[in-house]
C-alpha cells in the first residue's frame, strides 16, 4: 500500500507498482485524466505535474519515488493562485486548439510565474521549450503568460 | 467504497451518459467531473451539457432544453481547428441565441443526417466544414427560431410579425419569455418548409471577433475527454507489437513473459493486409502493464514478404521516373519550342520532400465495445462513413450496428481521416480475437509515440524536376514540371472520385492549376505503385509539397530576371484578383517598400514572400529570418494575409493561421520521415522533431473583408510558409535550398 497526496487529498492504494510511471497511475488509478500521455520519454511536456512545486514529467517519474511529496496536476492546480491566474489567462486568450498538450503547457507556466513574476518573451521561451504544441499556439501560450503574469501584479 | 474506488464511478457514469447523449441512445444527462476546488467558480464552466431533459429538437442539429441550454450537434470532428466553434455560430445566429447558452456535442456517425456536402460521405477534411455547413447551421438555426416565435405567438396571442427574438429572449409588447420556457411548446409547432435567413449586415455573432471558443474552458481545466481518456467499466488496455517493416507478420510468438506481468489478462494475435499492421496485442488492466507486456513479448516476425527499400533508393528510383514521360496533367502552349527559341534563359531545378508524420499530440487510440452482431466504437471520429462501413465489413454486420461516438481529438492533421481504417480496424480485430477466448470487455487500444510515429500513413515522399524559360525580358514564358509520389488515394473505395485518367488530382494540385499566367506549361505526374509505404493526407494534401516546389521556383524566376519577386509574382496574378489582392495586403502590412532592418555584427537577414490557393483561400505569408554566421536561423516574423470568404470566427481564422504557419514550419525545418531497409528510423519527438515555442516567429494575420461564401481555414495557411521562409534565406544569403527539411543545409 502506498499513500499519496495529490492536489491536496491524500489517499491509500493498493497493489500499485512503485515502478509504474505516475502518468499512468494518475490516468488510471487515479482517474485524473486531466494530465496527458505525449512521448513517454519526458520530450514534450504534456504529462507535466507539479512535485513540490517543481515541474516535472510524470511519464518518467515512478510513483514510486513521489510518496511524502505533494502532486499537483491541472485537476487542483486552480486551487494555486497563480495557476487559477494562468488557467483565467488561457481562457480569455483563447489559447487552446486540439487542446490535449495544454494540461502540461498550463502546468509549465504556473512554475514558471512563481519563480519569475514578469518573464520576458526570452524567459518564457526558455521555460516553456519542453512542452510541445503541434497545432502551434505558442504566439498565444507566450500572450497568455504575459496576461497572467500583469493580472497577478495587478 | 473507498475514495479511489467511488471516483471510479462517478467518472465513469458521468462520461458513459455523456456519450449515451451523443449516440442518441438517451437523453444527454452530463454531470461532468466536478471541480473540487472552491476558487475554480470564478473561471468559466464552459461547455457542460445540459441537466435538463430535452424539449425541442426541431432538426439534427439543434436540442434546446426547458433549463435554456441550446445543444448544438456538430457532424464535424473538432480537433482543434475551431470547428464547433465555428458551426455553433452559424447556428446560434439565425437562431438569435445568446452565445453562453449555446453547448456543443458531436454527431454520432448517421450520413443520413450529417453528411458533409461537399464529399458526399460524413467526413471531415478538406477544409470544408464551415463551406459546406453555411447555409445548412443556419437553416437549422432559423427553423428553431421561427418554431419558438410560432410557440410564443400562440402563447400570447400576438402575431408572430409583433414578436423580436435576442439573446435567448422572445419579446412583444407585454409579454417576455426565454427559449427554455417556451422549448415544450415549440416542440409542437410544424417544422417549417423554408426559412429566410439574415442579410449579412444584421449579423449578431458571425464575423464578430469577441466570441469565446466553445471548447476553451474544458480544454483549460483538464475536463475535456479525448478517446486517450474515456473509459467504461472493465475495460482493459490494449499495447500492440507491430513489426518494424511494413508488410511482416509474426512467426513464432513467446508471450510467456508477457503473461507474467501482473495486471496482463490476456495476449491475442492479429492479422492485418496490405493496409495495416499484423501483430501481437497485450491485453491489461492498465496502460502501464500492458505496454509492460508488450515489451515482454517475443516475437519472430517472418519478414519474407516485407518491403525492405530505403529512403535513398526510393529516391533513386524517383529520380530515374521523372527521366522518362509521365502522364500529362496539364498542357498549354508547347514548352519545348519555347525552350528551343534563341533567346530563352532556361532554369533547371529539381527539388525533394520527405515522407511526413502527422504527429498529433494524441497518439492513435480507439475504445471498441464489441457486442453479439454489432460494437460500439468511441473515438475521435473524422471519417465516419469510411469507418463504419470497414468496421462492419470486417464484423460482418450491416453498417447501421456500428455505433461510433464522437469524442475530442487531440489533433488530427488528416491521419484519423483514412479510407483504410487502419487503426480502427487493428483495434477491432484485437477486440475480436479477445471476444473468441472469451474476453469480452470493451477494449481501448492505444498506440505508443513510437508506434504512431512509425505505424505509416505518411504525407508522401515527392520527387520534382522542372525546367523554366524565361524570355528577354525576364519573363516566364515556359514550365515544364514533372511530379513524381505515390498516390494517396490509388486502391482505396476512393479512387473513382479523385483518378482521371490515371492521374491523382492530389499529386499535382497547386502546380496542375497553378494561377500564374505561363503561356506554356506542361505538368507530368509518375505514380509509383512499388512502394508499399502508407501514404495518406496530410493537412494540405498535395500542396505541402507543390506549393513549395512552385513558389520557390517562381522566386528562382524572379531572381534570374532580376526582378523584385513581390512585383514579378504580381505582374502573373492579373486574371487573379483574390491571390493578387491577398499578395499586397502581406507586402503592405509587412512594409515591403521598406527596406528590412539589418542585424546584429555577422548577421545576415532577409525576407520572402509566397502566395498560394488552395481549398478555395487565398494566403500570402511574407517571412523575415536571421541568419547567423554558423548557418543557424531563426524565422522572426511572418506577416500573413488571408481571403476566406466572409470571417465567421474572425478569431479561429487567426488562431488557424498562427498555427497552420507553425505546423508548415516544423516540417519546413525538422520535419523528416525516412527509411533505411524498410525500417522507419525515427520514433519519438527527438527524432521526428517538432517546432518548440523558441522557433516560433511573430505572426501578424490580417484579413481580407470579403462577403462571399466562407472557404477553408484549417489547412491554408500550412503550404505557404516553407516556401516564404526559404525564399527569405536566399534573400539573406544566395543559397537556394531545394530540398526539405531545411534543417542544417546552410550550415554546410
Amino acid at each position: 500500500m502506498i499513500q499519496l497526496n495529490i492536489n491536496g487529498r491524500v489517499r491509500s492504494y493498493e497493489d500499485v507498482d512503485p515502478a509504474m510511471p505516475l502518468l499512468w497511475f494518475l490516468r488510471d488509478i487515479a482517474n485524473l485524466t486531466g494530465t496527458k500521455y505525449g512521448c513517454g520519454m519526458a520530450l514534450c511536456g504534456a504529462c507535466t505535474v507539479h512535485l513540490d512545486g517543481q515541474a516535472v514529467r510524470s511519464c518518467v517519474t515512478p510513483v514510486g519515488a513521489v510518496v511524502g511529496k505533494m502532486v499537483s496536476t491541472v485537476e487542483g492546480v486552480g486551487d494555486d493562485k497563480v495557476g487559477h491566474a494562468v488557467q483565467a489567462a488561457w481562457q480569455k486568450l483563447d489559447v487552446v486548439q486540439c487542446g490535449y498538450c495544454q494540461s502540461g503547457q498550463i502546468m509549465s507556466a504556473t512554475v514558471l510565474l512563481h519563480t519569475n513574476q514578469n518573464p520576458s518573451d526570452a524567459a518564457i521561451d526558455v521555460a516553456m521549450a519542453g512542452n510541445v504544441c503541434r497545432c502551434g499556439t505558442y504566439m498565444r501560450i507566450r500572450a497568455a503568460i504575459h496576461e497572467a503574469a500583469n493580472s497577478l501584479s495587478a | 467504497m473507498s475514495d479511489s474506488a467511488r471516483d471510479i464511478f462517478i467518472v465513469n457514469e458521468s462520461r458513459r451518459r455523456f456519450l449515451e447523449g451523443m449516440g442518441g441512445l438517451a437523453l444527454a444527462v452530463y454531470a461532468g467531473v466536478a471541480p473540487a476546488e472552491q476558487n475554480r467558480a470564478t473561471l468559466s464552466s464552459g461547455d457542460k451539457k445540459p441537466a435538463e431533459a430535452v424539449n425541442f429538437a426541431p432538426n439534427a442539429f439543434v436540442r434546446i432544453a426547458s433549463d435554456n441550454t441550446v445543444t448544438v450537434v456538430s457532424k464535424h470532428l473538432e480537433m482543434g481547428q475551431g470547428t464547433y466553434t465555428g458551426l455553433a455560430t452559424l447556428l446560434a445566429e439565425e437562431l438569435d441565441a445568446d452565445w453562453e447558452q449555446v453547448h456543443v456535442e458531436g454527431a454520432p456517425a448517421d450520413v443520413t443526417r450529417y453528411k458533409n456536402s461537399l464529399l458526399g460521405i460524413q467526413a471531415t477534411g478538406g477544409s470544408t466544414a464551415m463551406a459546406n455547413s453555411f447555409e445548412q447551421m443556419r437553416s437549422a438555426g432559423a427553423a428553431a427560431r421561427a418554431m419558438l416565435v410560432a410557440a410564443a405567438a400562440q402563447e400570447w396571442k400576438v402575431s408572430r410579425d409583433s414578436i423580436t427574438v435576442e439573446r435567448g429572449w422572445l419579446y412583444a409588447k407585454g409579454h417576455k419569455a426565454s427559449f427554455g420556457q417556451l422549448a415544450a411548446k415549440a416542440a409542437q409547432q410544424s417544422v417549417p418548409q423554408r426559412v429566410a435567413l439574415k442579410d449579412p449586415k444584421d449579423f449578431k455573432l458571425i464575423g464578430k471577433p469577441a466570441l469565446h471558443r466553445k471548447d476553451y474552458a474544458d480544454k483549460t481545466n483538464g475536463t475535456a475527454v479525448f478517446t486517450q481518456d474515456y473509459k467504461l467499466p472493465d475495460m482493459l488496455v490494449a499495447v500492440a507489437a507491430h513489426p518494424k517493416r511494413f508488410g511482416a507478420v509474426p512467426m513464432k510468438v513467446n508471450a510467456e513473459k508477457a503473461r507474467a506481468v501482473p495486471n496482463v489478462v490476456e495476449v491475442v494475435q492479429f492479422s492485418g493486409d496490405r493496409t495495416r499492421f499484423s501483430g501481437i496485442a497485450v491485453l491489461a488492466r492498465n496502460t502501464w502493464a500492458a505496454r509492460s507486456g508488450r515489451d515482454a513479448l517475443e516475437i519472430d516476425w517472418d519478414e519474407s514478404q516485407a518491403f525492405k527499400l530505403g529512403s535513398a533508393e526510393i529516391l533513386a528510383q524517383y529520380k530515374d521516373m521523372a527521366s522518362k514521360a509521365g502522364l500529362v496533367a496539364r498542357n498549354e502552349g508547347d514548352t519545348d519550342t519555347a525552350f528551343a527559341a534563341h533567346n530563352v534563359r532556361l532554369i533547371e531545378a529539381e527539388y525533394e520532400l520527405p515522407y511526413l508524420a502527422h504527429a498529433p499530440m494524441e497518439p492513435m487510440n480507439c475504445l471498441v465495445q464489441l457486442r453479439e452482431g454489432g460494437c460500439e466504437i468511441w473515438n475521435g471520429e473524422q471519417f465516419q462513413t469510411g469507418d463504419q462501413s470497414a468496421i462492419a465489413a470486417m464484423l460482418k454486420v450491416p453498417a447501421d450496428r456500428v455505433a461510433l461516438h464522437q469524442l475530442y481529438a487531440g489533433g488530427s492533421f488528416g491521419r484519423r481521416a483514412n479510407p483504410s481504417s487502419d487503426y480502427l480496424l487493428e483495434a477491432v480485430s484485437i477486440a475480436k480475437a479477445a471476444w473468441d477466448k472469451g474476453v469480452r470487455v470493451p477494449i481501448k487500444l492505444m498506440w505508443t509515440r513510437e508506434e504512431d510515429t512509425r505505424g505509416g500513413y505518411y504525407r508522401p515522399a515527392f520527387y520534382h524536376k522542372a525546367k523554366l524559360a524565361l524570355d528577354g525580358d525576364g519573363k516566364l514564358v515556359a514550365w515544364q514540371h514533372h511530379v513524381v509520389a505515390q498516390s494517396i488515394i490509388k486502391g482505396t473505395s476512393f479512387e473513382s472520385f479523385a483518378i482521371k485518367n490515371g492521374i491523382d488530382g492530389l499529386s499535382v494540385e497547386g502546380l496542375a492549376d497553378m494561377a500564374y499566367e505561363v503561356p506554356n506549361l506542361r505538368v507530368e505526374l509518375t505514380t509509383p505503385d512499388n512502394i508499399r509505404v502508407p501514404v495518406l493526407s496530410w493537412r494540405s494534401v498535395g500542396h505541402s509539397s507543390n506549393a513549395f516546389v512552385s513558389e520557390v521556383l517562381v522566386d528562382e524566376a524572379a531572381a534570374a530576371a532580376r526582378r523584385d519577386p513581390y512585383q514579378y509574382r504580381r505582374d502573373m496574378l492579373r486574371q487573379a484578383p483574390r491571390l493578387k489582392a491577398v499578395l499586397d495586403l502581406a507586402a503592405t502590412k509587412a512594409g515591403w517598400e521598406r527596406p528590412l532592418k539589418s542585424g546584429a555584427a555577422g548577421e545576415k537577414r532577409g525576407r520572402g514572400i509566397a502566395v498560394h490557393e488552395a481549398f478555395n483561400t487565398c494566403v500570402a505569408q511574407l517571412a523575415e529570418v536571421t541568419v547567423k554566421s554558423d548557418g543557424s536561423f531563426k524565422v522572426d516574423r511572418v506577416v500573413c494575409a488571408v481571403d476566406c470568404g466572409l470571417a465567421i470566427n474572425p478569431d479561429v481564422i487567426v488562431a488557424q493561421m498562427q498555427g497552420g504557419i507553425g505546423f508548415g514550419l516544423a516540417a519546413a525545418l525538422h520535419g523528416a520521415i525516412t527509411l533505411k531497409d524498410g525500417v522507419v528510423e525515427q520514433s519519438n519527438f527527438h527524432e521526428y522533431i517538432p517546432l518548440r515555442i523558441n522557433e516560433m516567429p511573430v505572426v501578424d494575420v490580417h484579413i481580407v473583408p470579403s462577403a462571399e461564401k466562407p472557404t477553408g481555414v484549417g489547412e491554408t495557411a500550412v503550404p505557404v510558409i516553407a516556401p516564404a521562409v526559404v525564399n527569405a534565406l536566399y534573400n539573406a544569403t544566395g543559397k537556394r535550398i531545394r530540398k526539405l527539411p531545411i534543417a542544417d543545409q546552410l550550415s554546410s
